[in-house]
């Protein structure tokens, strides 16, 4: 054991003079090395970004809320076949509202574009929402200012509307919103509550660019198609409860839609569970990609690195030979060379790793993100690992030398 | 009991098609304490004796026996621990680790017989002191001249205390009056109990030794006491 340490400390002394004594040239090798660790790390961090991304903004869909739609999330099916579906009308949801027993909340939710105005100020490609009173609870979203519909203000579709944060502040900068009268579109509507601030789905769509009036208003002025193409949002006791609750509905929304025992379903109940499976197989596919193809320069920065490492045997055959005539085994020599290739990838990685983070906190301004801790550990496992491997043939060639011919080298 | 026991030794190359016969069975034996001369014209098979009696090579026939051990079939990890132990090297062209100092240098054959740090730094002073070169431990070997590197080179041969000293042109690379020094300090040497074996071409040298063994083309020539020995007093061997 005692053996084994003291060869290992002349090991790293060796490769340290070596490689010290040939500066320009290990820092040509190893910038192989550093490239590869650069791109692999950032394409984890940017992978972990997405992931991270993705996984923040599809919280805001709710684990526990289904999303009854006439076309499925994920796809998969024939896009022909479900165009001809039947929309959604707000008879259907009415049914659904009317006969659910599990789900614990369940609203109506249409909507289109438009202007928003109050007075000089306009705020343009605002999304209109038709819902109503369920609506904050299902999604389970607080009001930063007054207060949401009303029961009646839904029922009796009267013109009052809530604003998205974003709206809020473009139009009232240094105003308070509640009470104040505002154009959506060419109609007319007094503002009764601001919404929390949301974030955005996906980092495309903002969730604070929209505005919440009754549905009921919203079918009269703003659609031709009167109380059709709507979605309906059910929120579930629970999560454990999401499968039952969609039985039920599934069951209410046949019945109501007059499907045969046969037919299949033409409409799709959505959930969060669905993206997140689509994202994790495409993700998967991009992450793969992206980290073989950042991969293949790592691999041939470890060419570079055994390409040398067969320099540097041949340079050295004659101290190689003397090594081996003082009483060098023939491991010893493998290892010599082998901490040799090893300390040329690992300064490779910590130098990569050195460039790659503060690039990280670029990418961090694009797609939040943070270099993970295990990324830093796999590269410089990675930098280890492709210097034991490519220094093995080198290093072995050293160890098989023949003594008396190493020696005679010139 | 001698030291070095040869039994008909051959060792031939395979030159493509061609045998070359280097030694062709060659008898010797080598007690404890000898000093001895092998000489020969050039390319009479010297080197290749000293190698395998330096255990860097192996015999294609024959037995050698190395302070009764039979060496002539042993592995190549096993050789180097027997070279490690029992043998010290002297080359021709010195041959030490130009990116390495002097003490380090010296310590090498220690660090492979797992000696410890503070240990092997004592062992490598002593033997760097016995060859007066106690004031150059932290020099590089190209800020040595050629008699003090090869100084280095006795040094690191002398460190582990091996049961041999083999050198092989020891003076080749080094002007006459350099090349007598380091004479002088086989000399003491081998006053001082060590077994010590010498190739050289010339004479001269060859005059130091006690004994001397002439080879001709792989086959021991003659096998005499040297006649008119050259003794020289260095101030170390006056000192000593
Ligand atoms: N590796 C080898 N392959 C083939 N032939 C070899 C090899 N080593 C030595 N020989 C041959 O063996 C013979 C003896 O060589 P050796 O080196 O022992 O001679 P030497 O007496 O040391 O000569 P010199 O005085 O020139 O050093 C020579 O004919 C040489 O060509
Ligand atoms: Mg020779």
């Amino acid at each position: 054991m005692r053996h084994y340490f003291i060869e290992f400390k002349e090991g790293l002394g060796f490769s340290f003079r070596a490689i010290r004594a040939n500066k320009m040239r290990s820092a040509l090798t190893t910038l192989g090395i550093v490239i590869g660790i650069v791109s692999v790390t950032l394409m984890g961090t940017a992978i972990e970004g997405l992931n991270g991304a993705f996984n923040a903004s599809i919280a805001k869909l709710g684990a526990d809320v289904l999303y009854v739609q006439k076309f499925p999330w994920g796809g998969g099916q024939d896009w022909w076949m479900l165009r001809n579906r039947p929309d959604l009308t707000f008879q259907n949801a009415k049914a659904v509202a009317r006969d659910v027993t599990i789900a614990d909340k369940v609203t109506v939710v249409t909507g289109t574009q438009a202007t928003v105005k109050y007075g000089q100020k306009y705020v343009e490609g605002v999304i209109i929402i038709g819902t109503d009173n369920q609506f904050l609870e299902t999604v389970g979203s607080d009001l930063a200012l007054g207060r949401f519909l009303t029961q009646q203000e839904s029922d009796g579709g009267r013109p009052v509307c809530v604003l998205g944060s974003e709206v809020a502040s473009s139009l009232f900068p240094n105003e308070n919103p509640l009470g104040k009268t505002v154009k959506l579109g060419n109609f007319t509507y007094r503002a009764i509550g601001v919404v929390e601030k949301q974030g955005s789905l996906l980092g495309v769509e903002s969730l604070d660019n929209r505005v919440y009036v009754p549905a009921l208003r919203f079918f009269g002025e703003f659609t031709n198609r009167r109380h059709s193409n709507i979605q309906i949002w059910v929120k579930a006791p629970s999560k454990t409860m999401l499968d039952d609750t969609k039985e039920e509905l599934r069951g209410i929304l046949r019945k109501t839609r007059h499907l045969a025992p046969r037919d299949p379903d033409n409409f799709a109940i959505n959930q969060q569970e669905i993206l997140i499976q689509t994202f994790n197989t495409i993700g998967g596919v991009i992450a793969a990609v992206g980290l073989f193809i950042t991969g293949l320069s790592l691999f041939v920065g470890g060419i570079g690195i055994m390409n040398i490492m067969f320099v540097s045997v041949t340079e050295r055959t004659k101290e190689i030979g003397l090594r081996k005539a003082v009483g060098a085994p023939r491991r010893t020599i493998l290892m010599q060379f082998l901490i040799e290739a090893a300390a040329l990838c690992l300064m490779g990685g910590f130098i990569g790793l050195a460039i790659a983070y503060p690039l990280s906190l670029i990418i961090d301004t694009v797609l939040p993100t943070s270099m993970p801790l295990s990324v830093v550990f796999i590269a410089i496992l990675i930098s280890l690992l492709v210097g034991v491997i490519s220094g093995f043939l080198p290093a072995f060639r050293a160890s098989r030398m023949d003594p008396v011919d190493a020696l005679r080298y010139e | 009991m001698s030291v070095i026991k040869l039994s008909t030794i051959t060792k031939m190359y395979q030159m493509g098609t061609e045998e070359v016969h280097a030694l062709r069975g060659v008898s010797l034996e080598i007690g404890k304490n000898e000093y001895v001369a092998i000489m020969g014209p050039s390319g009479s098979g010297k080197s290749t004796l000293m190698n395998i009696i330096g255990c860097l090579d192996t015999p294609t026939a024959g037995l050698y026996e190395l302070n009764g051990l039979n060496v002539s079939d042993m592995n190549d990890n096993q050789l180097a621990k027997v070279r490690n132990k029992e043998i010290g090297f002297v080359f021709q062209t010195f041959n030490l680790l130009a990116r390495s100092d002097v003490l380090h240098n010296v310590e090498l054959p220690l660090i492979y017989g797992g000696i410890g740090s503070t240990e092997r730094k004592k062992m490598a002073k002593e033997a760097l002191q016995r060859v007066g070169l106690g004031d150059r431990m932290t020099h590089k070997p190209n800020e040595l001249s050629g008699g003090q590197r090869q100084r280095v080179a006795v040094a690191r041969a002398l460190v582990t205390r091996p049961s041999i000293l083999l050198a092989d042109e020891p003076t080749g690379n080094l002007d006459s009056k350099t090349g007598e020094e380091i004479m002088g300090l086989f000399e003491d040497l081998h006053r001082e109990g060590n077994t010590i074996i010498l190739v050289t071409h010339e004479a001269d040298i060859a005059a130091h030794a006690h004994r001397v063994v002439r080879i001709h083309d792989g086959k021991i020539e003659s096998d005499q006491p040297s006649k008119d020995r050259k003794v020289i007093l260095t101030p170390t061997s006056q000192t000593a």
